[in-house]
């Protein structure tokens, strides 16, 4: 009988569109409640990274909202427009922090958090996600070696181009054994990041 | 026997879903390289468990069989969706580790199996702990699981608690064995599938000296096969 069929269709259709409402109000209750602790968690996070390669004296400005745009280029390796935070003490720019991308890691991109003083010397570097060999090539990141220390005040002026490589291939930079092509690529990303700011100086304080 | 004892022993030992139904293997095996994260996920695993079958019990005679899978499904989508913008919101570092983890207990078999075979037969009150007792079982394999290798591979016991705790905690780390320099199998996939063997190798051990105690001490042979 069409009529009984239409009904019994007619009722499990409702019946799936009410509990598709019922759970979705309370979806969207929860996005509202969770909303600003979300945000307030992922700046907080994200402003702890930032201390730990911006030193307290470099900037006396809010970081995550001084911030600028950066379209896709092939220096800092990204696909897509990022976002790099300015410090300043009293409107002075005294540095920024730049994200640069590394494809040419062990495995995926390394993603680098570059921190580089007004006067191109970098102030701290920092791996925010990495799928580097556990116990391999995982002694990038700050929780497993002291290693992305090295970086602390380099500079172009300080380390020539070609110096700019890992020991490995005639540069200046130390690797540990057993790990060469992650630490190969964290030096590139470096160094081609700075020679970003060196070309973008200016427009980066803008 | 009593029903909830019954569901309890169920849930954390006889049908334990990590040792013997052997259901929801992908976090057992990708998250358990430490206590901490093992025992995190199987405890948000656990609220998703009893959260969805006690929404789903209390409906079970509206829902039309022909939809019940897809209402499942969104049940249990949204329990997790609000367990992740819960933990995000809650303990940001834990999110971080467990990130990508948490929306897969929605395709997490064990959560849809229980709400189907017993969330959708029983009444609320079991249908909850039988959801928390499956989870507390799965937690326990987890966070066994997540000590040995995290013992054999890094030798601590508890790193990383204040991720979830806050910074405070950090002095519960117990370092097993000072100045390991880490045993990298325990840490990388092939140590869980050995780390589980030997879960479920030490579980049927155990079930079948229980079974072979059980008829001498009643003073009868052990029967003929």
């Amino acid at each position: 009988m069409p009529e009984t069929i239409l009904k019994h269709t007619s009722k499990t259709a409702l019946t799936l569109i009410a509990f598709a409402l019922v759970f979705t109000s309370l979806l969207a209750y929860v996005f509202q409640v969770t909303k600003a602790p979300i945000e307030k968690s992922e700046a907080e996070a994200r402003m702890a990274l930032f201390r730990q390669i911006v030193p307290e004296d470099l900037h006396n400005n809010d970081l995550l909202k001084d911030a600028i745009s950066i379209a896709p280029n092939e220096l800092l390796g990204n696909k897509l427009p990022i976002v790099a935070n300015r410090a300043r003490i009293d409107n002075k720019p005294s540095a920024v922090i730049l994200e640069a991308l590394a494809h040419d890691g062990y495995s995926g991109d390394i993603k680098l958090l570059i921190a580089i003083k007004y006067d191109g010397s970098i102030a701290g570097v920092r791996v925010l996600t990495h799928k580097e060999t556990p116990g391999l090539g995982d002694y990038i990141d700050i929780a497993k070696g002291k290693w992305i220390k090295l970086f602390d005040n380099e500079s172009l002026s300080e380390t020539s181009d070609a110096e700019w490589k890992v020991k490995k291939d005639g540069g200046k930079f130390d690797y540990m054994a057993g790990a060469t092509i992650t630490p190969r690529a964290v030096v590139k990303a470096v160094h081609k990041a700075l020679q970003y700011y060196a070309a973008n100086k200016e427009a980066l304080f803008k | 026997m009593n029903q909830y004892k019954e569901i309890t022993i169920n849930g954390l030992w006889k049908q334990n879903p990590g040792v013997v139904q052997l259901l929801g293997l992908c976090p057992t095996l990708a998250v358990t390289t430490s206590v901490v994260n093992g025992a995190s996920l199987g405890v948000a695993t656990a609220l998703v468990m009893a959260a969805a079958n006690g929404s789903v019990s209390p409906v079970r005679k509206y829902v039309p069989s022909e939809i019940r899978v897809p209402v499942f499904i969104l049940v249990i989508a949204a329990l997790v969706t609000v367990i992740d913008l819960t933990i995000h919101g809650f303990a940001e570092p834990l999110h971080k580790v467990l990130g990508i983890f948490i929306p897969l207990i929605v395709v997490n078999c064990i959560v849809l199996a229980r709400v189907e075979s017993f969330a959708a037969k029983n009444e609320p009150p079991p249908a909850i702990l039988d959801g928390l007792m499956m989870g507390l079982g799965l937690t326990a394999v987890l966070a066994l699981l997540g000590g040995i290798r995290e013992v054999i591979g890094k030798g601590t016991l508890f790193s990383g608690l204040d991720l979830a705790f806050g910074p405070d905690f950090k002095q519960f780390v117990i370092t097993v064995v000072p100045d390991y320099h880490g045993f990298l199998l325990a840490i990388l996939p092939p140590g869980a599938f050995l780390g589980l063997g030997c879960l479920i190798a030490a579980r049927n051990w155990a079930e079948q000296r229980k079974a072979n105690i059980t008829p001498s001490a009643t003073g009868s042979l052990k029967p003929a096969h």
